[in-house]
């Protein structure tokens, strides 16, 4: 009999009280009877049953209940939804962020099991960067733990043919980088070690997208032929759609060759590997294993693995610290709306609650139990809480597409955060959790006293300070203030970056590559011819006032790293080397300090010279005239000629090395290809995007195979290195103007209802002589307590989330205190904002009304 | 007052109980034991289906407890006495026409034996 009434409580409480007796009785008397199993069995699944029907004839009869109560408060209807649509659409948002960047699988399978091997210079501090082709053969020839393992690295190449050359991105990859990912081309074939011997026929994988642009349907790109870079490429595959390895932007993939020189030199850096883990071995293991092997080849070459070692990351770890840091960090803050939300939405319950306690006391009076009345209003918030999910989801929909900019450009997978499933299940387990949140303290409350006290009194308790909505509106006040602080800490950062020097003047300067397709250009003559055609004619352009090549621009090439040593001495000083022809620093206005720029003279047959830039001249002749000194840099030595200012080239937020510029016509022959100059900056009086249809017609007059790519304002370059942190910028700035005005809102629910419940008081006040001032004050004084309270809380909380993201505010302090005293003074300001209405109101109060209403 | 066609079709639980409770006011077990005994032991009701039923059919007014209880020889004071208002009569009626109508189509159509 116990074991009944045990299972009988699966149905709700209510119906157990009305009718659990009588069930019991009725057992009772079917025990009597029946057979003891069979009854057990019936009964056991016909509760189940019956007990899930009976939840959900209550449910429908709540949601019914609900509806109409809802309908006939349009207004309290309509705000709460707004309420819970922001904090759920801020944190669906942030979320499908936070999914797309750090926690969804790579879309390969097992992806858990792909690992990124890497070289470590541990006494340069380089952790993780990319190795030579001896190492990685090494690397794959020594292991065991691997399933398989590839290589690539990155390529760019001109494609030709009837219509205008364009610029293609893509990747060279050994034949075990697609097997190790585990993609097959979806028609085609892929590529097999026979496609990497030197002298193998020119193949090509394309991406689902170029052969669709390329020839129509993507299956019919197989067979056909291409120019890359003046040589026929026949497609033997393509990739499904979809697919981008490594980066988003690789369009096509040729075989990995390696000359006979890759294998000699072993320090030559620029192998990107990929790595699948046997099926049983764990990734302690095989890091173990490669950093072994790293120190056996440090051993075997002393020489050019001086300082080197091997490690391995998991492939979904290969996030920069950074880019996770701000993606937390914006979840974070999306809590923070949520939280406000919440009370927000708890502080509207309990005061609709307060105006129904006669309605719940009446119902209580005739017989309701407790708990179905709880039910029936956590229905409600349920019911207010799906409206604001629903809402919240779309919205969240909308805003998704503008949070691409946040997720960073390394990891393959698309630009744009899809919106599928999992953010369906977040948001419905969020919007459950915030209708418990918010609606089961008023729920309870409001059951609570409802008793013969309820119907009698119209007004609530006479001057009592309702002390668990305060601190509601307390945690409101905090939120928001840690919010403005931290927008506002990042707003600073943000000003401090855009007012880095880069050490040029980027405005009124055009810029476009023609990346100089080989092998034609692989001699010295047609490349010094092209550039001086192109030049003279483009500084015969109107307008223009300087114009060059370099190899690179500053902030789009991370590379070409080479150490330079001093005669006689062993130091080595690791400096970014960039081939130019004359003008550049001009273009640039780079002040030239000392010495001499590049000219036209400086070719293959006059000494080797370069301009450094001020920080290598002091590091290497400190207190000494550096010109006319001599120095080795990419196997010759130079003599410098001219000293400039140093500029910005990796990025304007990190340093960078220090700079050697060398003449365009000393690029070795065959040698250092990669450097020949392809970039070309204009400087015009006016306008400089209007020269670009005249500069591609000298282009292409000049060499009409010759692809143009990237034509963008030099301005551009830089302002987009501020980019992802403007977008950022923009993001918390919603959030906590969203803060803000919830917040206000809050605080002027709250003294509405603290005027509201005192007006018998303040009534007598004015009777007995007060002024209107003191009433007025009296409010005022009670919501900047709140306010004040509210600030105080959050200053902690803020310096800790400050110092928690320290990584991205650029030598901003934590705890500035200008930041700060802003927050608390808007904070202030719109505690006021939203006190003053009701304490205007309590100011206006008519003693006499209020005694006669008694 | 509602219209009985309202509830039409009836869940066949509660046309049971509604003739179950057709002569006379019983209690939860005499109505499993009457709807037992009606239908030859086919239909047994069990406690939660019986009072879900009740339940429901207390809100839609077909049935009423009731206040007067047999003889105390035979009461049991943990039962509640249910008996069936005019609304549910009126209810069981129309339910009644619309099987017999269902029972003249189906004869037309000779799925049931007997003359149309």
């Amino acid at each position: 009999m116990e074991l009944y009434r045990l299972l009988l409580h699966l149905f709700p409480a209510s119906f157990r009280a009305e009718y659990g007796e009588e069930m019991c009785a009725v057992f009772a008397a079917r025990r009597r009877r029946e057979n003891a199993l069979a009854l057990w069995t019936a009964e056991i699944f016909g509760t189940a049953a019956n007990a899930t029907r009976v939840h959900f004839d209550l449910l429908r009869q709540d949601l019914r209940w609900t509806l109409r109560s809802l309908r006939q408060s349009p207004a309290f209807t309509l705000t709460a939804t707004t309420v819970a649509a922001l904090g759920i659409g801020a944190t669906t948002a942030a979320f499908i962020l936070l999914d797309h960047v750090l926690l969804r699988p790579l879309p390969y399978p097992d992806p858990q099991q792909l690992v990124t091997p890497c070289l470590t210079q541990y006494t340069k501090g380089y952790f993780c960067i990319q190795t030579s082709p001896p190492n990685f053969l090494d690397w794959r020839a020594l292991s065991t733990s691997f399933q398989s393992m590839g290589a690539y690295t990155s390529i760019s190449v001109n494609l030709s043919g009837d219509s205008q050359p364009s610029r293609l991105d893509g990747s060279a990859v050994d034949s075990a980088v697609f097997r190790t990912l585990g993609v097959e081309p979806m028609a085609g074939r892929g590529l097999t070690p026979a496609d990497e011997r030197l002298g193998a026929p020119n193949v090509v994988l394309l991406s689902e997208a170029l052969a669709s642009a390329l020839f129509g349907r993507a299956t019919d790109a197989v067979g056909r032929r291409l120019s890359l870079d003046n040589q026929v490429y026949t497609v033997i595959g393509v990739m499904p759609p979809g697919f981008a390895y490594p980066t988003r932007d690789a369009q096509l993939w040729t075989p990995l060759r390696f000359t006979p020189r890759d294998y000699a030199e072993r320090d030559n850096l620029y192998l990107n590997v990929v790595a699948r883990l046997r099926p049983g071995v764990s990734l302690e293991q095989a890091r173990g294993e490669i950093e072994l092997i790293g120190k056996q080849l440090e051993r075997a070459y002393p020489k050019e693995n001086a300082g080197v070692s091997a490690t391995l990351v998991r492939m979904r770890d290969l996030i920069s610290p950074r880019s996770r840091i701000i993606v937390l960090a914006l979840f974070g803050a999306a809590l923070c709306v949520l939280l406000i939300a919440c009370t927000n939405l708890a502080n509207l319950l309990f005061a609709r609650a307060l105006a129904r306690r006669q309605e719940i006391a009446v119902r209580v009076a005739i017989g309701a139990a407790r708990e179905r009345l709880i039910r029936q209003l956590l229905t409600e918030s349920l019911a207010l809480a799906l409206a604001g999910g629903l809402l919240g989801l779309a919205l969240a929909a909308m805003v998704t597409p503008s949070l691409a900019l946040l997720v960073p450009v390394n990891l393959p997978v698309p630009a744009r955060p899809s919106i599928d499933w999992r953010a369906f299940a977040f948001a419905a387990a969020l919007t459950a959790a915030t209708s418990v949140a918010f609606g089961v303290g008023p729920a309870l409350r409001s059951t609570r006293n409802a008793d013969a006290n309820a119907l009698r009194s119209r007004a609530t308790a006479g001057g009592r300070v309702d002390h668990l909505r305060a601190a509601l509106v307390l945690i409101e006040v905090a939120c928001t203030v840690t919010l403005l602080i931290g927008a506002g800490l990042l707003v600073k950062a943000l000003r401090r970056v855009e007012a880095v020097d880069p050490g040029f003047r980027a405005e009124s300067v055009l810029t476009l590559r023609t990346t100089l397709p080989m092998p034609k250009y692989q001699r010295a003559a047609p490349r010094r011819e092209f550039y001086s055609r192109v030049l003279a004619e483009a500084r015969a352009l109107p307008n223009v006032t300087s114009a060059a090549y370099i190899s690179f621009l500053p902030f789009t090439f991370r590379g070409g790293i080479w150490p330079v040593t001093r005669p006689g001495q062993q130091e080595e000083t690791p400096v970014s080397i960039r081939y130019l022809t004359p003008d550049f620093f001009t273009t640039l206005r780079i002040p030239l300090l000392r010495g001499r720029d590049v000219t036209d003279r400086d070719d293959w047959n006059a000494p080797f010279v370069a301009v450094i830039s001020e920080s290598l001249a002091r590091r290497l002749w400190p207190q000494q005239d550096p010109i006319g000194r001599k120095f080795n840099v990419a196997f010759f030595d130079r003599t410098v000629v001219g000293v400039v200012r140093d500029i910005s080239v990796r990025s304007l937020e990190g340093s960078s090395e220090p700079q050697v510029y060398l003449p365009s016509d000393q690029v070795p022959n065959g040698g250092l290809i990669f450097y020949a100059p392809k970039d070309l900056v204009i400087r015009a009086s006016d306008n400089p995007a209007a020269l670009l249809p005249a500069l591609r017609r000298i282009i292409q007059a000049a060499d009409p195979e010759q692809a143009i790519s990237g034509e963008r304002l030099l301005e551009d370059i830089v302002a987009s290195e501020t980019g992802p942190r403007r977008t950022q910028l923009n993001v918390l700035g919603v959030f906590a103007a969203i803060a803000f005005l919830l917040a206000a809102i809050g605080i002027h629910g709250l003294l509405s209802y603290a005027v509201s419940s005192r007006t018998r008081e303040v009534g007598v006040r004015v009777a007995l002589g007060a002024q209107r001032r003191d009433i007025l004050g009296m409010f005022l004084r009670q919501g900047l307590l709140l306010g004040a309270a509210g600030i105080a809380a959050a200053v902690p909380l803020a310096y800790m989330a400050a110092r928690a993201m320290q990584a991205l505010l650029f030598g901003v302090q934590p705890g500035d205190p200008a930041i700060y005293a802003a927050a608390a003074a808007l904070a202030l300001a719109m505690t006021i904002a939203g006190s003053l209405r009701p304490a205007l109101h309590a100011a206006v109060i008519d003693p006499a009304a209020t005694i006669r209403a008694e | 007052m509602d219209d009985p066609s309202s509830l039409l079709p009836l869940p066949p639980v509660t046309f049971h109980i509604l003739l179950a409770l057709a002569e006379e006011d019983r209690h939860g077990y005499a109505i499993i034991q009457d709807v037992a005994a009606r239908t030859g032991g086919e239909l047994k009701l069990s406690a939660g289906t019986l009072y879900r039923s009740i339940q429901r059919m207390l809100e839609q007014g077909l049935i009423v407890e009731t206040r007067e209880r047999p003889a105390p020889e035979e009461d049991d004071e943990r039962r509640r006495y249910y008996r069936i208002t005019p609304f549910g009569a009126d209810v069981a009626r129309a339910e009644a026409r619309r099987l017999a109508q269902l029972v003249k189509f189906a004869r037309e159509s000779g799925f049931a034996p007997g003359r149309a």
